[in-house]
């Protein structure tokens, strides 16, 4: 099975290579056969007796991270979609797409996808599903930006790519929950854990994350805009995309972790609510575009709400329906993209305002396109597959097992939705096919399709009038399954077109079509209505508008602080430290005094002190830079002198020494120094930069004091006391450490004398620009 | 041009930088016993030829000292890690020490100890660094 997954991304490498000869042969033919030999590949599943089959290759064993691939129903369903469509979808594309495009991407994206999409669906590990769940949000945001001179495609792979890796990226968070929860990464593991997972204080978390992940993939309220945006891809890729695979990848999500959600009251309220609002919602907004593919991307996010909502509510029938519409819904909507495809390649525009009359130039294509807006309206005729899951959804509404308020509304939404789902499917027939012939708006002059364009379409509509004709054809081998993989009480019924006259769910339909029929006729006195809502409400703003500020704010955020003032990054790093060290003292009641450790105290030492806290004071508020120098060589004296009361002879001469050396560099250097000036600081700056440096001062000092206050170990300077001579040889302990013991320490600091010398060379002898100062 | 008589300067200087130099050097030599080593060492030596430079002028002590001190920065640190380094033909640790007492002719008893070739790479540095550092920026004008 690893095979059917990885082919797709094998054959890519050599898509580049093949593609060198893409003026003779075009690269899509030899692009056709991989989803077709995968697609026989699954068909040789499909039977009554289908059993689930699993396979694992080894990955990262350690962290029960495998490839492990598992053929359920579900699974098969999804791969037969994903396969089979892109068949036909890369069929198509080799007649859509001419020679000069750049097809060695656009087959390598493609081919990228179809592995990753059988990857999301075929995975029974988190993680694995996880890794191509991404990969489809990669190979689809190169895909929509496929035509990458343009600004929209830019604006629209950029739309899309941050809303779907953002749901990704929560529904991560989920997996990781759900494995920390049940310590398995199965998937099929998991749902013999329900218990456990539902019993978790984290099921809220888990549920939030994971459903976020599965309403930004299938574009659901209100991650639905990115879909629209996504339609300046290429159309084979609109099609197969963002009609039949991707975007059901996320009610493949729902699907799948429906066995363990469902047992949650929430999973109900949300997934149906969110469902059936995406179902209104994109009907609703559906009729209001002008562009084919906007009014198909709003179908199809009305579709997806469906679909959704039916998962939502779990009931065996509802489940089934589900199932049932996402083949039905592949078939007509993947027929309905190629002929605006086709529509869009003979006549030059996508504009509905501009086309009309089509009938006559174009009429296979129009067939074709009856046949599929009828089945997606859920028009009542024994051969339109759409009608029968439209009628399933209706009766699923109705007999919904939960009581809530909920409940009570559903059916109406339902109703609701559906009839601007009939309105938009006539606006698309009709509005391109019939009425006034507008030729002279068009770019080019319509005529009819080449024979291997119309394929594609021609099979999936043969797909929508069998199922039609025999709704139960697919039902036992295939649908079944599917639907027991989501819920395993699914019973086999057949479907009938005909329930009575007294059927509910017929009523509904008529009622959908009845009220359909008028507001079609009479849309353009209604239409006023889209001026009030959404009116100026639109999610596209609010989105542009986070993107915006997200930029705006962060810029300011980083101005405000990286201001490029040195004195400023200083005071922010005094106070910071501040802060912490203060608030750390203060909790961990740090501050400890100690009389115990304390030598007496000298008038010797005193008088140097006072003379060297007169001499710092004065530096402070001195005004000019001698002065400055040499009282803070007062300090450096002091600090000698000090060195020698408390005899450290070494030490104090080295300080003599390097005071002397430092006042009369600062001295040499001091004509190169700039002016002192009063500061021109604001008193408030004066204020806080006192603060922050007394603060200082007081924190040192507190420091300090408690070091000295808590003696906890034995000093290791006994030691060196006894075994100064002893060991090194020499008498003066304080050298013996700095040659003999610690020896390292002195090699390394002479070398950083070193480099220090070696760069004031490189400052002074190497100036090369002698403007820059 | 204005030429200053420093006739006191000079002469005292050059009875001044001979017992600085002088005491620089039993600094030096006598660290491992009594205050002292081959950081201070090398400050009062770099302190002394200072001294010269300020009375005699830089092309006169160019001449009467030809050495370029910024060579001296490699030499100490050479001595300093070929001390470390030996510490490996007798298989100890890098950096290990030793000492022993030796009767040399006319010293006599004395001890001798590895140390003091380190302090010698120390006191090289030192007065390398200080040289350079005060010569680059004293010429830079």
């Amino acid at each position: 099975m690893i095979f059917a997954v990885l082919i797709p991304l094998i054959i890519a490498c050599f898509i580049p290579l093949l593609s060198k000869l893409k003026d003779k042969i075009h690269t899509g033919i030899f692009v056709f056969f991989v989803p077709f030999l995968i697609f026989l590949y699954f068909v040789q599943f499909l039977g009554e007796d289908f059993q689930p089959i699993r396979h694992t290759y080894n990955w990262i064993p350690s962290l029960g991270i495998n490839f492990d691939f598992y053929l359920d129903g579900l699974s098969l369903l999804f791969a037969l979609l994903i396969s089979g469509i892109g068949a036909l979808v890369v069929l198509y594309s080799i007649f859509y797409l001419s020679k000069q495009e750049r097809l060695g991407s656009f087959y390598v994206y493609l081919l990228m996808f179809m592995t990753a999409m059988l990857g999301v669906v075929l995975s029974d590990n988190i993680f694995v599903l996880y890794t191509f769940w991404e990969l489809t949000s990669i190979s689809s945001f190169l895909l929509i930006g496929y035509w990458h001179f343009k600004e929209r495609s830019r604006y629209g792979a950029l739309k899309s790519m941050l809303i779907t890796i953002f749901g990704g990226l929560s529904m991560f968070g989920g997996f990781i929950l759900l494995w920390v929860v049940t310590g398995t990464t199965s998937i099929q593991e998991m749902i013999n854990q329900v218990d456990i997972i539902l019993n978790s204080s984290y099921l809220p978390l888990i549920l939030a994350f994971v459903l976020l992940g599965a309403f930004t993939k299938s574009a659901q309220f209100p991650f639905h805009i990115w879909l629209p945006d996504a339609m300046e891809a290429p159309t084979p890729v609109s099609a197969y995309l963002h009609s039949a695979t991707m975007v059901k990848a996320g009610l493949f999500l729902i699907a799948r972790f429906s066995p363990i959600f469902s047992g949650s009251e929430w999973f109900f309220i949300v997934v149906s609510l969110v469902g059936i609002i995406t179902l209104c919602w994109g009907s609703y907004m559906a009729v209001r575009q002008t562009d084919l593919k906007a009014i198909l991307a709003f179908s199809t996010i009305s579709q997806l709400g469906m679909i959704m909502a039916m998962l939502g509510f779990g009931t065996t029938a509802a489940v089934f329906a589900a199932i049932f519409h996402i083949l039905n819904h592949a078939t007509f909507k993947g027929s309905l993209f190629m002929v605006a495809g086709i529509i869009d390649h003979e006549t030059g525009t996508r504009d509905i305002r501009k086309l009309g009359g089509l009938i006559t130039f174009l009429p296979i294509t129009a067939t074709l396109a009856l046949f599929g807006t009828f089945s997606m309206a859920g028009v009542p005729l024994p051969f339109l597959n759409g009608f029968y899951s439209k009628e399933l959804f209706f009766d699923a509404t109705l007999h919904l097992e939960n009581t809530t308020f909920l409940a009570e509304v559903i059916p109406y939404l339902a109703v609701f939705g559906s009839i601007f789902t009939f309105v938009y499917s006539m606006y698309f027939f009709f509005g391109v096919f019939t009425g006034p012939k507008q030729l002279d708006k068009l770019p080019k002059k319509p005529h009819e399709a080449p024979i291997g364009m119309l394929l594609s379409p021609i099979v999936l509509v043969a797909g929508v009038i069998l199922i039609g004709l025999f709704p139960n054809i697919v039902n036992a081998p295939f649908l079944l399954h599917a639907a027991q993989a989501v819920n395993p009480d699914v019973e086999f019924h057949k479907v009938y077109f005909w329930h009575g006259i007294d059927s509910p769910a017929l009523h509904m339909s008529l009622i959908v079509v009845a009220i359909g029929i008028i507001l079609f006729v009479t849309r353009k006195k209604w239409s006023k209505v889209y001026t009030i809502l959404p009116g100026k409400l639109s999610l596209n703003k609010v989105y542009d508008q986070i993107v915006e500020k997200l930029d705006v704010i962060s810029g300011a955020i980083t101005r405000s602080y990286m201001t490029g003032s040195l004195k400023n990054y200083m005071s922010i790093i005094l106070a910071t430290t501040l802060i912490v060290s203060f608030v750390f003292m203060f909790i961990t009641n740090g501050f400890t005094l100690e009389y115990d450790y304390l030598a007496d105290v000298t008038i010797l030492e005193v008088s140097v002190v006072i003379i060297m806290i007169i001499a710092a004071v004065a530096t402070i508020f001195t005004n000019h830079n001698i002065a400055a120098i040499l009282v803070l060589g007062v300090v450096g004296y002091g600090v000698a002198i000090l060195f020698v009361v408390y005899r450290a002879p070494d030490i104090a001469l080295t300080q003599f020494v390097i005071e002397t050396v430092t006042v009369a560099l600062f001295l040499l250097c001091f004509y190169h120094l700039p002016k002192m000036r009063k500061t021109t600081d604001s008193a408030g700056t004066k204020m806080t930069n006192m603060l922050i440096s007394v603060g200082f001062g007081a924190l040192m000092t507190m420091v300090a004091i408690s070091a000295h206050s808590s003696n906890w170990f034995e000093s290791i300077s006994d030691y060196f006391v006894e075994t100064s001579y002893k060991l090194g040889g020499g008498h003066n302990i304080v050298n013996v450490i700095l040659v003999d013991m610690r020896g390292l320490d002195t090699l390394f600091e002479i070398a950083v004398l070193g480099i220090a010398a070696l760069a004031i060379i490189g400052l002074i002898k190497l100036k090369k620009d002698k403007g820059a100062q | 041009m204005y030429k200053p008589n420093d006739l006191v300067l000079r002469t005292t200087t050059s009875l001044i930088a001979f017992i600085l130099l002088g005491f620089a050097i039993y600094l030096l030599l006598a660290g491992h016993n009594s205050p002292g080593g081959g950081f201070v060492g090398g400050l009062l030596t770099s302190g002394a030829i200072l001294l010269m430079y300020m009375a005699y002028g830089m092309e006169v002590v160019k001449k009467i000292i030809p050495i370029n001190f910024t060579l001296l920065i490699p030499i100490g640190l050479a001595f300093a890690v070929g001390t470390g380094i030996g510490s490996f033909i007798f298989n100890v640790p890098f950096l290990s020490q030793t000492f022993g007492y030796f009767h040399l002719p006319i010293f006599g008893e004395i001890e001798l100890a590895t140390a003091m070739i380190f302090d010698i790479g120390v006191y090289f540095t030192v007065v390398g660094v200080m040289m350079t550092i005060i010569l680059t920026i004293a010429n830079d004008q």
